[in-house]
């Protein structure tokens, strides 16, 4: 890419954001504004997707509500993001999960990472 | 059409920022001057107001006898790319004095213009957005013909300005009420939100509007 573009993208991304994987199960702390108030919203799930493009990056966050399955993508590099915590890291065999989308219950589990101390 | 001030740059690519409201605003980033003014045009001389003003710089080599004459008057080396700007009023400007982005500020509407790309002979679907024909339903081999292009015995000729196949694209275009979301005069770069026409390193010219 263009040295100048670059220069662009990078002064606008944010390094504090970890790097999600597929298969992670995060908690997305978001800034909401109402009116006057601002207040934080967490919103946890699944990634079944992570998007690569400079600071356009996203990744997709589902998780099941009420036994409605919901999807969000969320800008990597977005301001209204307050933070992330990865909640545990996920055991899958491939990049794009949506096969979760067919599946529910015990089924959709996704096995955690042993990770060894 | 109103007479306004404006500058050349270069456009660099498209990227996109966050606004102020968490929002994703799709921008183009054009690397535009610093202009210098090489003439001034005046009524009582050339008939009418003009800024003449340069853009690219090149070596002096490449400039030829006649060029380099009209660009030492303005003592500013030699420039790829001259343009004119039309004005009411030419009071207060002088040759050599560079134009640079600081004339838009951000929130501003500008008018962009620029060569656009060249897409060669193309049929009607494409450059004037006819529908074409059925793929099937007994249509043969012309999926993408206009159909009709006119009448029978009266007129017995076909319309001027008929819309059909032909060389699309490569001309001059200019989009107006583009926002500039951001002006950085020390890299010399503007942000307008959206597209801009032509390709990337393609010569266009912003004005205010």
């Amino acid at each position: 890419m263009n040295a100048i573009l670059k220069n662009i993208e990078a002064e606008q991304m944010r390094v504090d954001i970890p790097m999600v994987k597929a298969g992670d199960t995060v908690k997305v702390h978001l800034r909401i504004i109402e009116g006057e108030k601002e207040r934080i919203q967490v919103f946890q799930g699944v990634v079944i997707r992570v998007h690569r493009g400079g600071v356009g990056s996203t990744f997709t966050v589902r998780k099941v509500s009420d036994g409605v399955g919901v999807e969000r993508v969320f800008p990597f590099h977005s301001p209204y993001i307050e933070r992330v915590d990865v909640v545990s890291e996920g055991k899958v065999r491939r990049s794009r999960l949506y096969y979760l989308r067919e599946l529910k219950g015990k089924a959709s589990r996704i096995k955690s990472k042993q990770i060894w101390e | 059409m109103a007479k306004t001030l404006g500058i050349l740059g270069r456009k660099v690519g498209m990227t996109r920022i966050f606004g102020n409201d968490g929002s994703v605003v799709p921008v183009t980033v054009i690397d535009a001057g610093p202009c210098p003014i090489m003439q001034i045009k005046k009524t009582d001389k050339e008939g009418y107001n003009a800024l003449q003003v340069a853009y690219g710089t090149i070596p002096d080599r490449k400039s030829n006898k006649p060029m380099l004459g009209h660009q030492a008057k303005a003592g500013k080396g030699s420039f790829r790319h001259q343009r004119e700007f039309p004005l009411e009023s030419v009071e207060g400007y002088e040759i050599g004095q560079e134009l640079t982005v600081d004339i838009f500020k951000p929130g501003e509407k500008v008018k962009v213009t620029g060569q656009s790309r060249g897409k060669g002979f193309q049929g009607v679907m494409k450059r004037h957005n006819f529908r074409g024909k059925p793929a099937s339903h007994g249509v043969e081999k012309v999926h993408r013909s206009p159909g009709s292009i006119g009448s029978n015995t009266e007129p017995s000729r076909v319309f001027k300005g008929k819309k059909m196949g032909g060389h699309m694209g490569d001309r001059r275009v200019t989009i107006m009420n583009v926002e500039v979301v951001d002006v950085r005069p020390e890299d010399n770069l503007i942000l307008v939100k959206g597209q801009v026409p032509g390709a990337a390193n393609g010569l266009v010219m912003i004005r205010k509007s």
